[in-house]
């Protein structure tokens, strides 16, 4: 699966524009990733890639390749 | 998977704290000047022979001092919260403070929820943490609870009105499997107990997690029993978790164990009540201050607070869970809070 879905949830959830690199995100390390952002992240990844994620997993997203290493638990392989 | 919080029996969690606390204390003095200062004035000693010699700090402090054990540019969160007074506690979290914190939190009340996020009922409106700059002390608290659930019922409207409907709408698609409730508890007994009271809800399959007290209710003669007595007769709700906490040690919550009508500590985290006249450790069964210990705190010296709330050890090592079983039964009176600070007595007894 393409990596591309995971950026363009990140940047739909986060209200971020479509050309922002996101592979670097970090949980608040950006004003717009905040707590109540966060849930909105999680349900669009939950949405997006047919997971349900545990309460310790939404603990642990705190970056956009942590989000990636968790969907690989999941499963849902994403490469370039 | 979630590690289990509550396995400590009351000797073996002193002698760990002891140590982890003793560890902190040395951490805090060399990192926060003014916290090294109060504890010399105090001739605290460095190695105290039990958990009740370790020195505290009385929780106002934090409404008066800045008090942080990290550098600024490393403190990524300041909470706040409101005293009676008007004054704010400023409590500085660092990365690794906010991650721990969440995630302790996460496994005290997995305890009671299991690793899975329920569907959840949030007892209060979503504008509560609507604005982003400034969430009340209310809103904060909602919004350390939502990690918790998926597919979130605010169960109030704008003009904080339940909205009946929805919540039909939700024990409907959610009501036969369990399912998350939060909110503050005067606001659930009147949003939530009454609504499912009128109109005949079924909340059977709900587990309830609540906090803030019960000087609201105490003019409807409402206490812990008769809020459990209640749920449980007019809407089937049996699993109810009342859980005792402050923001000047966020991340440690003390549980309502699944008996009822005690109050238990994580393995991280201990009470001690204190006789305000002698400042000695109550006995069993004697109400007095409550002082909160906890390991999480390593951005800021919260390790070891009294707080003003009164509080009473039922038991220990024979409940539900081992360790300590407390209530917390009320507020010192103003006027004796304010001598407690002015006296400021520190560490010894």
């Amino acid at each position: 699966m393409e990596l591309q879905r995971l950026r363009n949830v990140f940047r739909a959830a986060l209200e971020l524009p479509d050309d922002v690199e996101v592979d670097n995100l970090e949980y608040r390390g950006i004003e717009k990733w905040d707590s109540l952002a966060h849930m909105s992240l999680v349900a669009s990844i939950e949405d997006e890639f047919g997971v349900m994620l545990d309460t310790d997993e939404v603990i642990d997203l705190s970056s956009f390749d942590r989000a990636r290493q968790i969907l690989e638990k999941h499963g849902v392989v994403l490469s370039d | 998977m979630l590690t289990d919080v509550f396995t400590l029996a009351q000797a073996e969690k002193e002698e760990r704290l002891r140590g982890e606390l003793i560890g902190l204390m040395a951490h805090h003095r060399r990192n926060c000047p003014p916290y090294d200062r109060i504890l010399a004035a105090l001739g605290a000693e460095t190695e105290p022979a039990t958990l009740a010699d370790l020195p505290w700090l009385p929780v106002r402090l934090f409404k008066t001092r800045k008090l942080a054990s990290v550098p600024d540019d490393e403190v990524i969160r300041v909470l706040t919260s409101s005293g009676t007074t008007g004054q704010v506690s400023r409590i500085h979290l660092d990365r690794e403070a906010a991650a721990t914190q969440s995630r302790m939190l996460a496994r005290t009340l997995g305890a009671v929820l299991g690793p899975r996020r329920l569907p959840m009922i949030v007892v209060d409106r979503s504008g509560v943490v609507g604005d982003r700059r400034s969430y009340s002390a209310r809103g904060a608290g909602a919004l350390g609870m939502v990690n918790f659930g998926r597919d979130h019922l605010w169960l109030l409207d704008a003009d904080d009105r339940p909205d009946v409907a929805a919540l039909k709408d939700f024990l409907a698609r959610h009501g036969d499997a369990p399912f998350l409730i939060f909110g503050f508890t005067f606001m659930v007994w009147r949003y939530l107990y009454e609504v499912a009271r009128d109109h005949g809800l079924d909340l059977s399959q709900g587990i309830l997690v609540h906090s803030g007290g019960w000087k609201k209710l105490a003019d409807q003669a409402v206490d812990n029993a008769e809020f459990r007595r209640r749920f449980a007769a007019d809407s089937g709700l049996t699993r109810i978790h009342n859980f005792y906490g402050m923001v000047e040690q966020i991340g440690t919550v003390f549980l309502e164990g699944p008996e009822g009508g005690a109050l238990y500590c994580p393995d991280f985290a201990d009470v001690i009540i204190r006789d305000p006249e002698t400042w000695r450790e109550a006995p069993v069964g004697t109400p007095g201050l409550v002082e909160v210990l906890s390991t999480l705190p390593t951005s800021y010296p919260g390790n070891v607070l009294l707080t003003e709330d009164v509080g009473v050890v039922h038991g220990v090592d024979d409940g539900h869970w081992p360790g300590k079983r407390f209530s917390v039964v009320g507020r010192l009176p103003r006027a004796e809070a304010r001598g407690c600070s002015d006296t400021y007595a520190g560490g010894r007894s």
